[in-house]
């Protein structure tokens, strides 16, 4: 049984019939990865998985138990957690608060110690900067609290909304080492929405394609690169 | 050339508003105005310093109690961005339950036996009281609103106020009623004899200070001043109340849920917090301060007129507080609250006013801090993106 299984759903944004049927698998410990362009879906689907928008039609299957309908905050306890687009830090907390906040549903003191204190030492800007507001750090540091603070809440699926939008290069792979250490080290399943395809279908094992509210490709990332219509769309071949 | 213009320009900055707007014009000349007849007062000795004494302990116990309702209004639009009208008659619920409380202890004889516990639980029940009316709020005027456009909650927050006024009228009529007396005497050893009282000429003395009905003549660096226990009372109750629940906001895991519920509910949402729950939470904090509040409010002496409109007054003055303040900030409502309970009970006498004019100086108030600020004191400008 895949440990996530989106079936078919279709989801509105208003009157925008934003998601057109989309079906995605997602196994235990992999990294999928969603490309496509601007208005595609990607952030719906990832919402629609989350609760935050709900399916109109279709089902949503955590190991084969429906959560199509199940209120956001107790999707997240089920251990399904988004870091969404655009960062969204909670600007008037503090650093470390938002990491705390990002632990909302755990309970083992012990544990949470321990994830912060990885976070700190994966980027040290941060534990410099703890008790700073969230509102006052650049761009940057507010995408490691943001990767941070989604690691804190210790998920099985983690979906990642645009982890590296407007970051610079050296930022950008340091976010992915860490995606790549949750995967590997965590065993955390990895739900990854991306602009830069080529670096997501680097880390990703597999990938969908969507467009305009349906999937038009999907497959074995590598096949994916080397496929002549993903490079001439989305790789910039 | 460009940046000596520039230098020129900030050094003047603060003459610019009021060449932006004749509100600051008329504002600027009012608020003149109002120092130069205080400070003649001052000096003419119009206005003695025992006066302003009486007054500011006067006006922090009082004001005290606008910080507590303020806080109310300010937590829940810090997080629904609506104005709960209605809280006013939360306060009024705990009033009229901490009446129940008190009479039933009256009559039982425990309000004469064990003053301090009856009295500690009828601010128990006053605040439960708040809390059920306050939680039912929520649940059935406010939730089901929750995605409609601003102003209909806000409609509905007034007819929910109209409403609940109506039926505790109905319920438990038109008539007003008052607390019991209380003789609370504290410090029995320290003070003997010290609390004496002629009735039919005969003037008998009891040991130890009277906080809650007592009034006491006191010498303080050659000023003869006339002190009401109970204002400190209230003062003190009310600010290890606001204290709690800045250690509450600032400390919790629930009050970090409520901060990041207040600034983004879906990010709060997908942190796996409960945004409905936390939003009944705020609903609760702010009806326990509002609950707490009426029972203060209603042991004073001479205050409590208990009736189904009495919330509106304490509500509105509140509400200007929280105002006054900067709306949806917590520090600024203990601070409004204070501000205008002194203003109010200092500025008509200095002013040389009657004092039925406080209503005018409060209102008068908040029309000057809306001129010159209008986000309040402690208030920050709305991001284009939370308006």
């Amino acid at each position: 049984m895949a440990l996530l299984e989106v079936q078919d759903i279709h989801s509105y944004y208003g009157k925008i019939h934003a998601l057109k049927g989309i079906s995605i698998t997602v196994e235990q410990g992999e990294i999928v990865t969603l490309i496509g362009g601007n208005g595609a879906g990607k952030s719906t689907t990832l919402n629609t998985i989350c609760g935050i928008v709900r399916a109109a039609e279709g089902r949503i299957l955590l190991e084969g138990e429906d959560i199509t309908k199940t209120p956001p905050h107790e999707i997240v306890a089920r251990g399904i957690v988004q870091s969404p687009e655009g960062r969204k830090i909670f600007t008037r907390l503090t650093v470390r608060e938002n990491l705390e906040i990002g632990a909302f549903k755990r309970n083992d003191l012990a544990g949470i110690k321990k994830d912060m204190e990885y976070v700190f030492e994966r980027f040290p800007r941060l534990k410099e900067r703890q008790n700073q507001l969230g509102g006052t750090l650049s761009g940057g540091e507010q995408q490691m609290l943001a990767m941070g603070r989604a690691l804190m809440a210790q998920p099985r699926i983690l979906l990642l909304d645009e982890p590296s939008m407007g970051l610079a290069p050296l930022l950008v792979e340091a976010i992915f080492d860490v995606i790549e250490y949750l995967n590997k080290e965590n065993g955390t399943t990895i739900l990854l929405v991306e602009q830069n395809a080529l670096m997501a279908l680097g880390v990703a094992h597999r990938g969908y394609v969507l467009q305009s509210g349906y999937i038009t490709h999907s497959g074995i990332a590598s096949d994916l690169q080397n496929d002549p219509k993903i490079i001439e769309a989305y790789l910039g071949g | 050339m460009a940046s000596e213009g520039s230098t020129v320009t900030r050094r003047y900055n603060y003459l610019l508003p009021l060449l932006r707007s004749p509100m600051y014009t008329i504002g600027a000349a009012f608020l003149v105005f109002l120092v130069v007849v205080a400070a003649s007062n001052v000096l003419t000795g119009e206005y003695t310093p025992e006066q302003f004494i009486q007054q500011l302990i006067f006006g922090l116990s009082q004001g005290s109690i606008y910080s507590l309702i303020a806080l109310g209004y300010t937590l829940v639009y810090g997080i629904l961005f609506m104005i709960n009208f209605a809280h006013g008659e939360v306060f009024m619920a705990g009033a009229y339950m901490g009446f129940f409380t008190i009479y039933g202890f009256q009559q039982s004889g425990f309000l004469q036996e064990h003053t301090f516990l009856a009295l500690l639980g009828t601010l128990i029940a006053g605040m439960l009281a708040s809390v059920v009316v306050a939680v039912l709020l929520e649940r059935i005027a406010y939730r089901p609103l929750r995605n409609a456009p601003r102003l209909v909650p806000l409609i509905t927050a007034i007819g929910a106020s109209i409403t609940l006024q109506e039926l505790f009228k109905l319920l438990f009529g038109a008539s007003a009623r008052r607390f019991p007396d209380i003789k609370l005497y504290v410090f029995q050893s320290l003070f003997e004899g010290a609390s004496c009282e002629t009735l039919r000429g005969e003037t008998i003395c009891r040991d130890g200070i009277d906080i809650v009905s007592g009034i006491y003549t006191i010498n303080l660096l050659g000023m003869e001043l006339t002190i009401r226990p109970i204002s400190f009372v209230v003062f003190f109750v009310s600010l290890a109340i606001m204290i709690a629940l800045w250690f509450f906001i600032q400390r919790t895991k629930t009050g970090r849920a409520m901060r990041a519920v207040a600034e983004d509910k879906n990010t709060a949402a997908l942190m796996g917090i409960n945004v409905d729950r936390t939003i009944v939470t705020t609903f609760v904090l702010g009806a326990l301060l509002a609950g707490a509040g009426a029972v203060l409010f209603s042991m004073i002496p001479g205050n409590g007129q208990i009736e189904s409109r009495m919330g509106f007054f304490p509500g509105i003055k509140a509400f200007t507080a929280a105002v006054i303040g900067g709306i949806g900030n917590v520090p600024g409502a203990m601070f409004g609250g204070l501000f205008l309970g002194v203003a109010e009970s200092v500025g008509p006498s200095i002013l040389g006013l009657s004092n039925q004019l406080k209503d005018v100086v409060s209102f008068g108030l908040l029309v000057l801090v809306l001129i010159f600020r209008p986000t309040g004191f402690f208030g920050e400008v709305l991001s284009e993106e939370k308006v």
